[in-house]
């Protein structure tokens, strides 16, 4: 079990739990605003963008090529930022903070 | 060769040079291949507008045909997001449980009325109808409209002999004149009622704005999604091992919709004008000539994509760019991936096969390419479950 805290655009801070599938996922189920998840989480939308806590980034690692790829173009992509569909859920990242950029 | 299988014809151009070149009504386009290219141009909205002459950003051109400028797609930012903001919400009703309930008994019927057949043309008698059909769901009118929709035949621009056919055209555009008329009469809650009453930058939208609204959802939404269920159709009648696959793992359908997005991208290209002189792959691109994001090709990319040329149902990493990228990224998406994560659905739990009885190639010609983007006429047998 991982419990992830989401930071939506208006500071609100939500706390969610969940074993498997992907944090998209969970943020989309969960009704996160800012995370759409168009594509279901193949890399191919860029709704999903979160910025990882500073001292969360050794968990949930950095992008993929492909991925930073599709990060590049964003407007407010810095060193934290991920796609979070690509970021598997396991007891790994648990207690891990994102913020989402919308 | 497979029937479904559709090639790359843009694979040596994109990796010698990364572009192509075709003439369009002598208004020649350079054509964008490689997916970071397609990426990063359709990023800079600055450099390649869609704000030009309306109709110019569309291959071929409509500027012959159309003087109303389609929004918000022929709107550059800042206004575009004017716009965009206004009806996104209109168009991401397909996430709707209500919507989605609907759309599974349109797609049902449609396939209830197939099987009663021994054989079905599928271009004619299910994809145009099945569109037609859930295009009244996602404009919000009355289900009996889509009949005079499937009576405009299959391309609302194009003849049998045409590219490009004024008089067709002029249909569409008298047709939607005609229903803003009568959402003013009697308001309903349709999109066209809601864009009636809706503000922009404080002003209520005129006419003319209404009118490019719903062409843009008329048109944009026709052949491509017509194209797409018609060659989702094909495909299974050829892998019937992958239409079993998805019954025993229904968790990949929406994978298999991105992936069969991808590889078929129903609409090859999309243009842009540059507004000052500018350089793509080392080539010169002048000011107030046009490009264009070929989509199609990017999504071949082997240099992103393993094993392009071939479906991977359930590719994780699909970074595809069938409906575009960017700002003006497809305003029908939402309602598009529903009804082909719907059909999908419809298609595992009634048939048990398709066999191809007669099919004919739609190919597009395009300067040196050639690229089928569907069928002219795909006739097959169901064989229900």
């Amino acid at each position: 079990m991982a419990k992830i805290t989401f930071v939506t655009q208006d500071e609100q801070s939500i706390t969610v739990e969940a074993t498997s599938g992907s944090i998209m996922e969970l943020a989309v189920d969960n009704n996160i605003p800012g995370i759409d998840g168009d594509c279901g989480g193949v890399c191919s939308c860029a709704t999903c963008h979160v910025h990882v806590a500073a001292q969360d980034m050794a968990k949930t690692g950095t992008a993929s090529e492909i991925e930073s790829d599709m990060l590049e173009l964003d407007d407010n992509v810095n060193e934290y930022s991920r796609l979070c569909c690509q970021i598997d859920i396991s007891d790994d990242i648990d207690g891990i903070t994102l913020k989402v950029v919308g | 060769m497979k029937k479904s299988e559709q090639s790359d014809p843009f694979a040596t151009a994109r990796v010698e040079t990364g572009l192509g070149f075709m003439d369009d009504q002598n208004d020649p386009v350079t054509m964008v291949l490689g997916l970071k290219d397609v990426r990063k141009c359709a990023h800079n909205w600055k450099t390649y507008q869609s704000g030009a002459k309306p109709g110019r950003i569309v291959i071929p051109s409509e500027v012959n045909i159309r003087e109303t400028r389609q929004i918000p797609f022929e709107v550059d930012p800042p206004e575009h997001k004017t716009y965009r903001d206004l009806i996104e919400p209109w168009f991401k009703r397909p996430l709707e449980a209500d919507y989605q309930e609907q759309l599974t008994a349109i797609i049902e019927g449609v396939f209830n009325d197939v099987l009663q057949q021994p054989e079905t043309e599928v271009v004619s008698q299910l994809a145009l109808v099945l569109q037609s059909r859930a295009l009244t769901l996602l404009l919000n009118t009355p289900m009996s409209d889509s009949e005079t929709w499937i009576n405009w035949g299959t391309h609302v621009f194009r003849s049998d002999t045409t590219a490009l056919d004024g008089d067709k055209a002029a249909i569409l555009y008298d047709y939607i004149e005609a229903q803003i008329e009568r959402a003013e009469q009697s308001p309903g809650n349709d999109l066209y009622s809601l864009l009636l009453q809706s503000k922009v930058m404080g002003k209520p939208m005129t006419k003319e704005q209404i009118k490019g609204v719903m062409i843009l959802t008329f048109a944009g939404g026709r052949d491509t999604v017509i194209n797409m269920v018609t060659n989702t159709i094909g495909y299974f009648a050829e892998h019937p091992e992958d239409l079993h696959r998805l019954r025993d793992e229904p968790s990949i359908i929406n994978k298999s919709v991105e992936e069969l997005i991808r590889y078929f991208s129903p609409l090859t290209q999309m243009g842009r004008v540059a507004t000052e002189d500018a350089s793509i792959c080392e080539h010169a691109v002048k000011a107030d000539t046009r490009i264009s994001l070929c989509w199609a090709s990017a999504n071949r990319d082997e240099r992103v994509f393993e094993n392009p040329n071939d479906v991977v149902l359930d590719r994780k990493l699909n970074p595809h760019v069938a409906f575009g990228f960017g700002t003006h990224n497809c305003l029908g998406a939402t309602h598009a991936r529903q009804i082909l994560q719907t059909l999908l659905s419809v298609m595992i739990n009634k048939l048990d096969s398709i066999a191809i009885v007669d099919s004919k190639d739609n190919i597009e010609t395009l300067g040196e390419f050639k690229r089928k983007v569907g069928f002219d006429h795909l006739t097959v047998q169901f064989k229900q479950r």
